[in-house]
């Protein structure tokens, strides 16, 4: 199936110079939940600028289910729903009126039925009448999200939706995402929780300083980068690891009383079985095990360094 | 052509006048009469007829310019300005409308609420002077022309400005000086021949003759040049937005 997204080369250099996109690559598949990770200024903002058209680009071209962003603009940017970072709202006007107002800019014909449906899913259609100000800075956020779905688009940017949310409106909110892809909606997301990519994506993309350094199908992501740690605790402390575990490079914890075994899920041999002999031969007694696994966190974080 | 979306944004720019109405409406129309009381019936009684013409009627299509041309910078700027200050222009431009369309949005509601306030302003003096309108056509002619001419000014403005001090300097600094040295108040033809001459220099001096003779066929420079001028105007402000959306201008990064 052809992506629904197409990014080719793109590079934007700000008139300040900073070069915000360096020939980025990516493809989004219909119908998937992707999760660009990246830290402050990596470029996940100019990148959703520039597919939705709020940037321009430097070089390089990007088409939406086959249409380019600049030559069809009307017909990629019919099917983008944009939910922006910042908590941008027309501060005098009610609910409703500025959600049929975004309908009606995306050339959609006026349907209350869609725009009663998309609020009450929201939990905003008793506030309909509010005027925005009134609104608290989550209500705010899902109202975005409101006008953003209001003219049924097919694909969803959602620029940092949880930011400043609370945990339970972040939990109503990803249910929603669900279901919106249950429905056949492309998501794009960029999130600063990780566990939240991690909870929510099919596949993660890692950038930084403008490169889009990794993209990911997450459970290979997790398979392929992650790696396991054996935590043993020792029933006697010990001040060294005694040489005849040398091979396995085990590292001491919790001031000896943890023994720790850090091994790599790919391999066919984990090595596990033989540790645990040797320790038996050793004379160690251990109390209780336990094993970790990195968090997408971890490899997020191990990747940034490594890129820079 | 993106009907939808145009009417959205007319319709949207038009509530807020209606909600605004105090400001948008009643506090120009009120500014306009204490105008007429001051120039019209007090120094007004006092100033014998300008060619054949009352002077309170003869300042009529001078206020009425007056206040369009301010409000028309003023509502086209504000109402460009207003989504840039608060962010929601990122909802506008990656719309699926041309900037054209854009254009035909703001400028068309600011334009139709400078003709309302310039027909509100007529009808107020209308009850206070006696009033003659020899060509009803032309004059609804140059208030259309001029409204959208002015606006396409206030759309420039409102996209130039970097705050909200910058949308006041404009309507503050020119146009109302002007518009009250453009020949609002009196006929060039009263000045000393060297301020005649200034005066040329002035376009609003071609807006508000050519306007005036559509009431009284009083004119200080003939009704082709006022039409000619007001035209090189407006295909100037066109010529601006052009280039504006092409380069993206204050939009686009």
């Amino acid at each position: 199936m052809d992506p629904i997204i197409s990014i080719r080369n793109l590079s934007k250099t700000y008139a300040t110079g900073l070069e915000a996109l360096r020939n980025v690559d990516l493809d989004i598949d219909r119908g998937e939940i992707f999760a660009l990770l990246g830290p402050n200024g990596a470029g996940k903002t100019t990148l959703i600028g520039i597919v939705c058209g709020i940037v321009n680009a430097t070089a390089g071209t990007v088409s939406v289910d086959g249409f380019d962003i600049v030559r069809d603009y009307r017909k990629t940017r019919a099917r983008i729903g944009l939910v922006p970072q910042e908590l941008t709202t027309d501060a005098f006007e009610s609910v409703l009126h500025t959600v049929t107002f975004s309908r009606g800019l995306f050339g959609k014909p006026a349907d209350p039925a869609h725009i009663e449906r998309v609020l009450r899913a929201l939990s905003l259609w008793d506030k309909r009448d509010a005027r925005i100000m009134t609104l608290s800075g989550g209500m705010k956020r899902r109202l975005l999200i409101a006008k953003a779905l209001a003219h049924e688009p097919d694909i969803l940017f959602l620029d940092e939706p949880t930011a400043g949310v609370d945990v339970s409106l972040r939990q109503d909110m990803w249910n929603l995402v669900r279901r919106m892809r249950e429905t056949g909606v492309t998501i794009i997301l960029t999130t600063h929780y990780i566990e939240e990519a991690e909870d929510m994506a099919d596949r993660i993309g890692i950038i930084n300083g403008g490169r889009l350094i990794l993209v990911e199908d997450k459970a290979s992501l997790m398979l392929k980068l992650g790696r396991k740690r054996l935590v043993l605790h020792l029933a006697e402390p010990l001040d060294a690891v005694p040489p005849a575990l040398a091979a396995y490079d085990l590292q001491l914890g919790a001031g000896g009383c943890e023994l720790i075994y850090t091994y790599d899920t790919r391999k066919e041999r984990t090595g596990i079985t033989a540790l645990l002999n040797d320790i038996r031969e050793a004379g160690i007694g251990f109390r209780d095990l336990h094993t970790t696994q990195s968090s997408l966190e971890d490899i997020f974080v191990d990747l940034v360094k490594r890129s820079q | 052509m993106n009907i939808r979306a145009i009417w959205a944004i007319y319709k949207f720019e038009m509530a807020r006048t209606w909600r605004t109405l105090m400001q948008s409406i009643i506090s120009p129309v009120l500014s306009t009469s204490l105008y007429f009381v001051v120039f019209g019936a007090a120094i007004g009684s006092r100033i014998a007829e300008i060619e054949g013409v009352a002077y309170g009627a003869f300042i009529v299509p001078g206020l009425m310019m007056m206040s369009l041309l301010t409000q028309s910078v003023s509502n086209a700027s504000f109402g460009i300005y207003f989504p840039r200050f608060t962010g929601t222009i990122y909802e506008i431009l990656s719309a699926p409308i041309s900037f054209f369309e854009i254009v035909l949005g703001y400028v068309g509601a600011a334009a139709t609420k400078s003709i309302l306030l310039g027909l509100i302003i007529l009808a107020t003096a209308s009850v206070i002077v006696p009033l003659e309108i020899r060509h009803p056509v032309w004059m609804m002619g140059f208030l259309v022309l001029t409204a959208v001419t002015f606006s396409l000014l206030g759309f420039i403005i409102g996209i130039w400005a970097d705050g909200f001090e910058q949308l006041q300097i404009v309507p503050l600094l020119v146009i109302t000086p002007l518009a009250f040295l453009g020949g609002s108040f009196y006929s060039l033809d009263m000045l000393p021949p060297l301020w005649q001459r200034i005066s040329l220099f002035n376009p609003v001096v071609y807006l508000i003759s050519g306007f005036r003779w559509s009431f009284s066929e009083v004119s200080d420079v003939s009704v082709g040049v006022s039409v000619a001028m007001t035209m090189g105007f407006l295909g100037l402000c066109l010529t601006v937005i052009w280039w504006i959306f092409r380069t993206g201008y204050r939009l686009k990064s």
